[in-house]
């Protein structure tokens, strides 16, 4: 299937050619998803080869398994994007890297920017200020959760606090990210980029 | 520990795999959880984008299509063809995933290829129009051919014995227009002209030829 057929497709349906072993659909998929991907991935593991392994082992799941997605309700670049960030977890708690090494803010991206569409830079922006803006406990127990890859129980351990008030925190900042995140758009256009 | 609380620790991938294992597990039998979850994932979703860093080497994606490629099955299988039009857990298009404002995707493709292309011929096209259902609860999606899916998001999966059966009313009379057996994407055995209704009643497994009770929900195009 040609690139231009495939570009007014939604991910979803892209992810149902996939199932039916369309490669084309695959590099278009990859082609909206895998920068996004490759970031998450590279936030979280602090390595290049390592990043890339996870993005190569979740894109690979998906060309395995898209015909037997469970349907849980996300979007398909959630659902992609849910792969990929496990896949680096799982790889950093093996790796253990991160434990020597600092945790610090967003790093900026290489040369990634002159591609990248502005909405999606302007979607990140957005993000990192609603972030910004929850509390501190609230904000420090999802950054080193998500993009540490610590289970609750090692965040319990390292921030010394009971694991319930971990749970507590990611709970109160995930829900007041998804309000401070719901206002103003209602459909993420970032992985339409036709 | 009350397993509803792993909800947050899940969306962020904070469990441990004992944990992780147990909050599946859960995950398929608790509604609220599901819903709760859905929400969480879209954030966890944005914080992904926020993540930053750097672009992913240009090596990377022909890694990725060269690997896929090897393993690339000769034939794809093709199965015996169904009868009746069984919903898939969902093929979805712009138009209807749009409308829908949750994902749905490919549950399995490969029970009926033609009618899944159908399926995606309807759900992609620019130029389908989408019709609401008087409850909301479902969406009704006609091509300019006149072809149709109905999108039905809220539906308890039909009892046993039971199926849901399509229908369009031409002249006033109801016709038979495929049956489905939970929420997903209903392709219509009939196509579908500008005015006419959709409706969708419960009846005895297989379907019957005129409907037996009140319509569960009814669009007019």
């Amino acid at each position: 299937m040609r690139r231009r057929d495939l570009a007014h497709l939604s991910d979803e349906a892209l992810v149902a050619l996939v199932s039916r072993s369309e490669e084309s659909a695959l590099g278009e998929l990859y082609d909206r998803i895998g920068g996004v991907a490759y970031g998450v991935a590279y936030r979280v593991l602090r390595d290049e080869a390592l990043a890339e392994d996870a993005v190569q082992e979740a894109f690979l799941g998906l060309w395995r398994s898209a015909g037997s997605f469970v349907p849980e309700r996300a979007k398909a670049s959630t659902w992609i994007l849910t792969l990929v960030h496990r896949r680096a977890v799982d790889l950093v708690r093996r790796e253990q890297r991160r434990r020597t090494e600092p945790l610090d803010g967003a790093p900026e991206p290489a040369d990634g920017s002159a591609e990248e569409a502005a909405w999606l830079r302007l979607e990140r922006e957005r993000v990192q200020a609603a972030l910004a803006s929850l509390p501190d406990q609230q904000r420090e127990a999802i950054e080193l959760a998500y993009y540490g890859g610590y289970t609750q129980s090692q965040l319990a351990e390292r921030l010394g606090e009971p694991l319930g008030t971990i749970k507590s925190r990611m709970f109160a900042g995930l829900s007041r990210l998804r309000e401070l995140l719901a206002e103003g758009t209602e459909t993420s256009a970032w992985t339409y980029t036709s | 520990m009350d397993v509803h609380e792993l909800t947050a620790g899940y969306a962020l991938d904070a469990l441990d795999a004992h944990e992780r294992a147990r909050y599946e597990e859960h995950l398929s039998s608790c509604e609220a959880c599901r819903e709760e979850l859905e929400g969480f994932w879209s954030v966890s979703g944005s914080l992904a984008v926020a993540a930053g860093g750097p672009a992913p080497p240009a090596r990377l994606r022909e890694r990725i299509l060269e690997q896929a490629r090897s393993e690339r099955p000769n034939v794809v299988p093709l199965r015996p063809r169904r009868l009746r039009p069984r919903v898939l857990s969902a093929v979805a298009g712009a138009a209807a995933v749009a409308a829908l404002g949750l994902g749905l995707w490919a549950n399995s493709l490969s029970g009926d290829l033609d009618a899944a292309e159908e399926r995606l011929a309807i759900l992609s096209d620019p130029n389908a129009r989408i019709v609401e259902t008087a409850n909301g609860e479902a969406q009704l999606v006609v091509a300019p051919t006149g072809k149709a899916a109905l999108v039905v998001r809220k539906l308890a999966p039909a009892p046993a014995g039971k199926d849901y059966e399509l229908w369009v009313f031409e002249n006033g009379v109801a016709k038979p227009a495929g049956v489905f057996e939970e929420p997903g994407i209903a392709l219509l055995s009939r196509r579908i002209d500008p005015g006419q209704t959709v409706a969708v009643t419960l009846e005895r497994d297989g379907g019957v030829n005129a409907p037996t009770g009140a319509p569960l929900f009814t669009a007019t195009t």
